[in-house]
């Protein structure tokens, strides 16, 4: 028998490590093509922004949610732009993204909202069945889709193809630069959506820099998922797990002042990382940059 | 002609990206003309603004220069927020904590040391987490960011906080501790001298040393560097360490000469506007000192360009990030080369 104090932690678990299951499974794709998106966060900063934005506005949580994804992926492009057709180091690249996604949310919600009117609350996606929100069956789906787009299909093995040795697909006939543009671009839907699914699931809300340091996690969790679908999940869960914890102990007067308790993720994710970073083994041609020679 | 192309190509970026900056002005509804105005007036207008600036610059121009030699070194140290709060922590628990009563005139070296120290050792976390377990610097150095953040809202909060429990923040400095104003002046300190004299003195170790030579090596081609008994893994530690410590310099300055007390966002973003000042700097130790001006310019501008023409202030990040985005599609010189 499980008690109603576990089962509201299960939940509470799975309700956290969604958006973080949700981002880490594009940059999987992306970064399997080659291409290291640093750059999620500030995707899902933008998503968060456009769904609560969209939200507000017309009431639907699916429109807003399409406005999330369309998001991430306008910031994708630019990401790509910038990486793959100027071929600039996606590091950099990506940090700036970052930046410009914290300054273009920051002007537009405080455009929107003036400081002292009172803020909207965004629509809220239902649920699938009790229990089951719409965006664990999105996420669901997407890590079931991705693992056998990946594992058994022809466009997934060349896309892991690219991601390894770039030189070698191209010479077999594919189109390395198409490829990546479009793994970038379904990153960016996905961390677009993960960001969506903080403003009309998480939170009801809007907050500037929300997405307090998810990207920067996810892009951990791939690798210390090994850059496999199914471990990557295993590490949100666990990921939800310690920040439900967390969260608990805040919502139970623990001693621990809650400054120390916040650190937890951060400190979660250094701790995994230098366990497991060293033995993941990163697809060959990542973050190389490609140019065919005639 | 190559200082001619080392001068245009960052002030091509700049203009590029005011330029596209004012065009999303306009798109959101703001006169760009009225907003780059008052922009430039409230960084440059009168004596105090150019005060205000300068001072600014401070953080800017030392964190800035860390990340420039790391970036040269091939190592993405994107830490520096996190490094300069350590070290403003650090600093504010010596002076106001560690040290008795009667402290004496040895506090102020001794707050700017310990301020260094702890941000190296903060950077040095990641310089491990790279050389022993093969963590990614980026991700390290970021997530060190938010923990260092956390670190100074629960001292503020609790260890460090002021005696008369008021508010979040620290005792204030005694005087003793403070850096004193140049003199004439109303803002500047004496820290600023000391920051200004850096960049010629890591341009001297970064071209001039062989230690420098070593570090650009390794930025260049590791596998290269290797082959010439120089330790990819020891200059990896090192440029870390010197960059954490400059971050943390920078920290230290902060609390003892313009804010003489710790307390909640002391700081924020400087860590990425930093990045940006090092790449519009060409990632060359000296441009680092115009460039930390251009963005302590929009950063002190913000405020004025916020109550003048109702832009939000967090504008300046988008100028900021369009910055970064020309630095790098114009080509940027390879990491270690001149």
């Amino acid at each position: 028998m499980i008690d109603a104090a576990t089962l509201l932690l299960v939940l509470s678990t799975i309700r956290l490590a969604t958006p973080l299951a949700l981002a880490a499974m594009g940059e999987l794709v992306a970064e399997r093509a080659g291409v290291l998106n640093v750059g999620i966060e500030g995707m899902m900063l933008a998503g968060a922004l456009a769904a609560f934005a969209t939200g507000t506005a017309t009431g639907s949580p699916l429109a807003a949610c399409l406005a999330g994804i369309a998001a991430g992926v306008a910031l994708a492009a630019l990401f790509a732009l910038f990486v793959l057709r100027r071929q600039a180091d996606p590091i950099v690249s990506g940090t700036a993204l970052n930046v410009l996604a914290l300054g273009l949310t920051g002007v537009v919600f405080r455009s929107l909202n003036p400081a002292g009117t009172a803020l909207a609350r965004a629509p809220q996606m239902g649920e699938l069945a009790p229990g089951l929100n719409v965006f664990v069956g999105i996420a669901l789906a997407l890590v079931v889709g991705v693992a056998l787009f990946l594992g058994r299909t022809r466009a997934g093995l060349a896309l892991r193809a690219v991601g390894e040795r770039a030189e070698a697909a191209h010479a077999q006939g594919v189109d390395v630069a198409r490829l990546r543009w479009a793994a970038v671009l379904f990153g960016g839907a996905c961390a677009g959506l993960a960001g969506s699914a903080l403003v009309l699931w998480i939170s009801d809300t809007f907050v500037e820099g929300m997405t307090s340091g998810r990207g920067f996690i996810a892009l951990s969790l791939v690798l210390f998922g090994g850059y496999r679908p199914l471990r990557i999940v295993a590490g949100a869960l666990l990921f939800g797990a310690a920040n439900a914890l967390q969260f608990r102990l805040q919502a139970a007067g623990s001693t621990i002042p809650y400054n120390l308790l916040l650190m937890t993720p951060y400190l979660l994710t250094l701790v995994v990382l230098a366990l497991f970073a060293g033995r993941a083994r990163a697809p060959a041609d990542l973050a190389r940059p490609f140019s065919p020679r005639e | 002609m190559r200082f001619a192309r080392a001068l245009v190509q960052p002030l091509g970026a700049a203009a590029i990206a005011l330029a596209a900056s004012a065009a999303l002005l306009a798109l959101i509804g703001a006169d760009p003309f009225a907003a780059l105005g008052a922009l430039a007036n409230g960084a440059l207008g009168d004596r105090i603004a150019l005060e205000n600036t300068v001072v600014r610059m401070g953080p800017l121009l030392l964190v800035g220069l860390g990340v420039a030699l790391s970036f040269r070194c091939g190592i993405w140290n994107i830490g520096g927020e996190g490094q300069l709060y350590v070290g403003a922590l650090a600093a504010t628990a010596l002076v106001t904590r560690g040290l008795g009563p009667d402290p004496g005139a040895v506090s102020l070296p001794l707050a700017l040391c310990v301020g260094a120290c702890t941000g190296a050792l903060w950077a040095g976390i990641a310089a491990l987490l790279r050389v022993r377990r093969g963590v990614s610097e980026v991700l390290s150095t970021i997530l060190l960011n938010f923990i260092a953040v956390l670190a100074v809202a629960w001292a503020v909060h609790g260890p460090l906080q002021e005696a008369s429990g008021a508010y979040p923040q620290s005792d204030a400095f005694p005087d003793l501790a403070r850096l004193a104003l140049l003199p004439g002046l109303r803002r500047v300190h004496a820290g600023l001298v000391l920051a200004a004299a850096l960049p010629l003195a890591i341009w001297v170790l970064l071209f001039r040393s062989s230690a420098g030579l070593r570090l650009r090596a390794v930025g260049l081609s590791p596998d290269a560097a290797r082959y010439a008994r120089v330790s990819p893994e020891r200059e990896t530690t090192r440029v870390l360490v010197i960059s954490g410590a400059l971050a943390g310099l920078a920290g230290a300055i902060e609390v003892c000469g313009v804010t003489g007390r710790l307390f909640e966002n002391l700081a924020s973003g400087y860590g990425f506007t930093a990045v940006a000042v090092a790449l519009l700097a060409r990632l060359n130790p000296l441009g680092v000192l115009p460039a930390a001006f251009f963005f302590a310019a929009l950063a002190s501008g913000s405020g004025a360009m916020q109550r003048v023409a109702a832009v939000p202030s967090v504008a300046v990040q988008v100028i900021e990030a369009l910055v970064i985005f020309f630095s790098v599609s114009f080509a940027l010189p390879k990491s270690g080369a001149r």
